[in-house]
């Protein structure tokens, strides 16, 4: 076991799994950041954007999505609403 | 006015209280009068690290419920004048601690003393709450492994929306990470994320590296915060990691694997 080990180490400290480790963290951590990042009301905006346009239009729930980028000192908030292809 | 700083991690086990007790004894030993608190409600060990559990005769829930005053409560230390322990209370009852009766605590704490270390206790519920609200810095322990590197982030979260300092949007927490339990050897063979690793993925300054240590769970035995014993590799390294938070510059010391001759190499001796 030894020997063996020993020559797997000697062929390059990537072998290992803690570069899976770390491509594992790094796109986790990425997701929650973005996450933590957006403002609270979102899900609630959202439903209630839905509530108004079907007043309207006959929309399903996914009809609207609401995004929210930030760059730098910049914050997007990107709402977009699909309406149906045919109005009834 | 004093600065607080909470020793957290989110996730159990990874080396906060022997932290704590590394960096209150290390600010006390270099003149700074501090005080370390232990915010773990119903687990108290804090007093154990430290070697004064048979001197504890009030706690922290004590003096928030005015059932004694603070210096009856506050431990001082055998080994550096300048150092002072209040032991968490061992009550079931984990809404012992308020936000309230805490910052009474601190705010009278910071009349006398330079720095106060908070020990929190692990997770994010309230104990842990309680210790990094009224924060100025926050020392994230970290172990190289997947759970608590993202454990520690959602800490940086947690302090960055719930803390004091962030909801009263005043200057932020400065947050620093400690990693400890590092094996060299084993980050070497690729099977432990590494502290350029940790550090990329957490993108936070890096205030020290902990080799992992039979000297720690040594220390813990006798009761004496591993920092002073300056013979070992974490005792040293926990001595830079208090050097650099008051400032110093100081390289890391013992991210290179030990040299072992061939034959050990072979036979993993």
């Amino acid at each position: 076991m030894g020997l063996i080990d020993y020559f797997r180490s000697a062929a390059g400290p990537n072998k290992g799994s803690a570069s899976v480790a770390k491509e594992r963290l790094r796109i986790l951590v990425a997701h929650d950041r973005a996450a933590r990042d957006r403002p609270f009301y979102l899900p609630k905006l959202q439903e209630e954007i839905v509530a108004v346009i079907r007043k309207y239009v006959a929309v399903d729930n996914d009809a609207v999505s609401v995004n929210y980028e930030q760059e730098d000192s910049q914050e997007i908030l990107e709402v977009n609403i699909v309406l149906p292809e045919s109005p009834p | 006015m004093a600065r607080t700083i909470v020793i957290t991690s989110g996730k159990g086990g990874v080396g906060k209280t022997t932290t704590a007790a590394a960096m209150a004894m290390g600010l006390a030993q270099r003149g700074h009068r501090t005080a370390v608190i232990d915010f773990d409600v119903g687990l108290r060990n804090l007093d154990l690290v430290m070697g004064c559990e048979r001197r504890v005769v009030y706690d922290f829930a004590n003096v928030i419920n005015g059932e004694a005053n603070l210096n009856q409560a506050l431990i001082r230390d055998k080994r550096c004048e300048n150092l002072f322990i209040l032991p968490a209370s061992q009550t079931r009852d984990k809404e012992a601690l308020t936000l309230e009766g805490v910052g009474q605590v601190l705010e009278e704490l910071g009349k006398t003393y330079e720095y106060i270390v908070c020990d929190s206790p692990a997770g994010i519920e309230h104990g842990a709450l309680m210790a990094m609200y009224y924060a100025d810095d926050a020392l994230l322990v970290t172990n190289p492994e997947v759970s608590s590197v993202r454990d520690s982030d959602r800490m940086l979260g947690i302090l960055s929306s719930k803390s004091r300092r962030a909801l009263q949007g005043e200057e932020p927490i400065r947050e620093f990470l400690l990693l400890t339990r590092y094996s060299p050897e084993r980050v070497a063979r690729g099977e432990m994320l590494g502290l350029e690793d940790v550090q990329e993925i957490l993108a936070l300054y890096m205030l020290g590296v902990i080799p992992e240590s039979k000297s720690v769970l040594n220390a813990s035995n006798a009761g004496n915060p591993v920092i002073l014993d300056q013979e070992s590799d974490a005792g040293i390294a926990y001595s830079d990691m208090v050097a650099r938070y008051l400032g110093e510059e100081r390289p890391m010391r013992f991210l290179d694997p030990e040299r072992k001759g061939l034959f050990s190499r072979l036979f993993r001796g």
